[in-house]
């Protein structure tokens, strides 16, 4: 792969060398960056930044819950914190998480020079920003940022100031920002794979990311919809969720959720690909069943189309809809169950070792299977009716999104870090980031569970007395969980100062075309397409 | 020109572009929530949001059709831009199927619930009937009248009018596969000239609308759906023709050969979809 990095070099001699050998000097630069890498270092380092600022809003809502009665803020404050505390952990930290992971490793992982579209990456990229200036700065509007939760309903959304606008306009352009990264993804993955690469051998994070990509553009446009139909009501006199006008606000849940529900496995979907990579590596055997985890994916994309109205027990739709609606849920259950044993059978009889990332992809086995089966439970429509809007509700989704998702982009970051710097990171210091981690995790959801169970709603600021211990326990773990993340900014930074160089494979039981390129990586990769080996390919059968 | 190789991707130089065009949505959005509520100045910002997209469209799309013209796509470039733009209309697809839908879950759920007789019981729309088109209970109660669009006449006009321009587009394609550059320019003259007659054909019909038949967008759902249809199909052949009259400006300046020619073929499809959009439109919205 030197070679051909050299062989590029020579061949721009008369071209100006200024162009092609690297970022342009500043920020500048940054600004104007084709590169893939720059990009996917770009992303990592927005979703970071956006993790800290979602987790200092989540922090002002369990600094509020540690006793009952109002201490700190006002519940319209708090109502703010909650949904833009969920708006920018979904949109702003956990989807670009993944989008930097797969704007780093795609092109590498099926040996293409960069992504398809190197320009209009750029864009996906800095369209971030000015949604989390608009969702930030409507904190500071009169009236305040959108307090309905980031679910938006109406008629709450329909009343709310223009921190809502601002939340809307914020949607339409992550959704721009998502479709053109998506399709970028698609057509880096079905057009730029190196001879050789068929779609069956392909490493299992770019399948995962072809599903997700196919997901989000599907879905994201009825999100724009959705919001745009909001936006028309709230300023243009229209009636979509207005019953007075024939309309209805359960439409917009229902629109909503034919979005959100895949919006749960963009964000899984991913994470599920990245642990695909690390568990093999540190079991050193090839994944397990790996068309059977093709299947599963390709599944759980089709079946995320037709469950949304699980969350929507509770809004009156007909017994048979609240059947199907069960049954098709369940039904996840069955390729979300390959994939777990899948993982389980690859470290079955292997040499396994317990670094940094392994025990990140193990946290997640355990905690996102957690998930899972509370999930299970809140897909019974009987048991729903009695869980709809309690903590149960927020214990299970922050199993799956924090355990589940977050964990797994800890096991990659930790996994290709040394690929990325050039230098291996302090184990030490990992190894302390991962089980302060899940002990605080644990200690600040666990809990929820029975304060759910317990009758407790959720998004309310104050709470009946017999619910303090359990929500002083949970907050203690907010915030140990909470300050536990900057352990990582620190192994990161000090990353990047210095380290022991990292070799050109510093997971033995790595696979992938990854892992045959120099450490760090150098600017350009696959100008001229590999030759595929069997020994490049994590898929081996 | 930075892959001078032929056989190598091409791979765009850094470009400011993408910065601009961020800025012009952060402009635009900020103007769009300060005009929605009525703060000083934001029809300014509005515009100026406006002014930098189009100064980044015409840089952006200039530069591409530089490196286009000056040989930097390979087939493999056309085959990524094709899948692309497959995508990209999909997409388009996903975001209409979320006001079709409405539409069916309005006409199908919600005006027979609010018109079924555990509403009338419980809710204030007691004797609220219910039939399509309806603008919703309170204005019946308030005995607001309006008209419904009928789908004979310019409705069925312009159906007419936009199947025939893909015919024309088609014959424009036919003409550039067999190098013959003046069928070309003729074909897609006529289908934009055929285009701009349905946009105009579609602001009479919003004219008389508002001015004769008493609907507006605030005619209950009848309304929304009509005008947010309608209105975002508009939008669309809008930019539809634009990008045919871009075409067309690049055919007269002897841009596209018969093998190579994927800016035609993208505005071919996606004039297309609009048409596919309308039919349905025509069906859904009009006539049943």
């Amino acid at each position: 792969m030197q070679a051909s990095h050299d062989t590029h070099d020579h061949a721009h001699g008369d071209h100006g060398d200024h162009a092609h050998h690297g970022r342009a000097p500043g920020l500048m630069g940054w600004f104007t960056t084709t590169n893939h890498k720059d990009i996917g270092t770009m992303y990592l380092w927005f979703s970071f930044v956006m993790f800290l600022v979602g987790g200092a809003m989540s922090l002002v809502i369990r600094g509020e819950l540690f006793a009952p009665g109002l201490q700190y803020v006002s519940p319209e404050f708090y109502n703010q914190m909650l949904t833009l505390h969920a708006l920018i952990m979904v949109f702003g930290a956990i989807m670009p998480a993944f989008v930097g992971f797969a704007n780093w490793m795609i092109p590498m992982m099926v040996g293409a020079p960069d992504m398809a579209f190197a320009r209009m990456n750029n864009w996906s990229f800095w369209l971030l920003p000015p949604a989390a200036i608009l969702l930030t700065g409507s904190l500071f509007v009169p009236g305040g940022a959108a307090g309905t939760g980031w679910t938006l309903y109406p008629p709450l959304s329909v009343q709310m100031g223009l921190g809502m606008d601002m939340a809307i306009f914020a949607v339409h352009i992550l959704g721009m920002s998502s479709i053109m990264g998506s399709i970028n993804i698609i057509t880096t993955i079905l057009n730029m794979r190196a001879p050789g690469m068929t779609l069956m051998r392909m490493p299992m994070f770019c399948w995962t990311w072809l599903v997700t990509a196919f997901l989000l553009i599907a879905s994201m446009p009825i999100l724009a919809g959705a919001v745009t139909m909001l936006l028309t009501d709230r300023h243009f006199g229209t009636s979509f969720f207005n019953a007075a006008g024939g309309g209805d606000p359960v439409l917009f849940q229902h629109i909503f959720w034919f979005f959100g529900h895949p919006e749960v496995y963009i964000i899984a979907l991913p994470a599920f690909g990245v642990v695909s990579h690390v568990i093999p590596a540190f079991s050193r055997k090839h994944l397990f069943g790996y068309t059977s985890m093709v299947y599963a994916i390709a599944a759980i994309g089709l079946i995320s189309f037709f469950v949304w109205a699980h969350h929507m027990y509770v809004t009156g739709i007909p017994l048979t809809g609240q059947l199907y609606f069960m049954y098709a849920t369940l039904l996840i259950a069955v390729p979300t169950g390959v994939k777990v044993f899948n993982w389980i059978t690859t470290m079955w009889r292997g040499e396994l070792t317990f670094e940094t990332p392994m025990l990140f992809a193990l946290g997640f086995l355990f905690l996102f299977t957690v998930g899972g089966l509370t999930g299970l439970v809140l897909a019974i429509t009987a048991v729903d009716i009695q869980l709809q809007d309690t903590y149960y509700v927020v214990a299970h989704f922050h199993y799956v999104m924090v355990a589940g998702a977050l964990f797994s982009a800890y096991a990659g970051a930790y996994f290709w870090l040394p690929k990325w710097t050039g230098r291996m990171y302090d184990e030490a210091l990992g190894k302390v980031h991962f089980w302060t981690s899940i002990v605080f995790f644990n200690v600040a959801f666990f809990p929820q569970h029975f304060l759910g169970l317990a009758g407790m709603p959720r998004r309310i600021p104050d709470y009946a007395t017999q619910f303090t211990d359990f929500n002083a326990v949970s907050s203690i773990g907010a915030f140990g969980f909470g300050f536990s993340q900057l352990i990582f900014l620190w192994v990161v930074l000090k990353n990047i100062k210095g380290g022991e160089a990292a070799p050109v494979k510093p997971w033995d039981g790595a696979t992938g075309l990854e892992w045959t390129l120099p450490s760090p990586v150098p600017y350009h990769t696959f100008e001229d397409p590999p030759v595929i080996t069997e020994e490049h390919l994590a898929a081996a059968h | 020109m930075s892959n001078p190789s032929a056989s190598r991707y091409f791979i765009p130089q850094p470009s400011l572009w993408p910065m601009v065009g961020s800025l012009a949505l952060l402009l635009m959005a900020s103007g769009a929530v300060l005009t929605m509520n009525s703060i000083a100045n934001g029809g300014f910002v509005l515009l100026a949001g406006f002014a930098v997209l189009f100064y980044m469209l015409f840089g952006w799309f200039g530069s591409v059709i530089d490196e286009s013209e000056g040989g930097n796509y390979n087939l493999q470039v056309d085959q990524s831009f094709r899948w692309s733009m497959g995508w990209f209309i999909f997409s388009e697809v996903m975001f209409f199927a979320a006001f079709f839908g409405s539409l069916f879950y309005i006409r199908v759920l919600s005006v027979p619930e609010l018109a079924s007789s555990a509403q009338q019981l419980y809710s204030g729309f007691a004797g609220f009937v219910g039939t399509w088109p309806t603008a919703g209970p309170a204005a019946e109660a308030a005995k607001t009248e309006f008209h419904a669009m009928h789908a004979t006449g310019i409705p069925l006009l312009n159906t007419i009018l936009l199947l025939s321009s893909g015919a024309t587009l088609t014959w424009a394609h036919w003409g550039m596969l067999a190098g013959k550059r003046k069928q070309l320019v003729l074909g897609l003259f006529l289908t934009i000239a055929l285009g701009l007659t349905f946009i105009g054909f579609q602001a009479y019909e919003y004219y008389e609308a508002y001015n004769h038949l008493n609907l507006k967008m605030t005619t209950g759902v009848y309304g929304s759906t009509f005008f947010m249809l309608t209105g975002f199909h508009g939008f669309h052949v809008t930019l539809g023709a634009t990008m045919l009259i871009v075409i067309l400006i690049r055919s007269m300046k002897g841009h596209f050969t018969a093998e190579r020619h994927f800016a035609f073929e993208a505005v071919a499809w996606y004039w297309h979809f609009v048409d596919v959009v309308w039919l349905g439109l025509f069906v859904v919205v009009y006539w049943l």
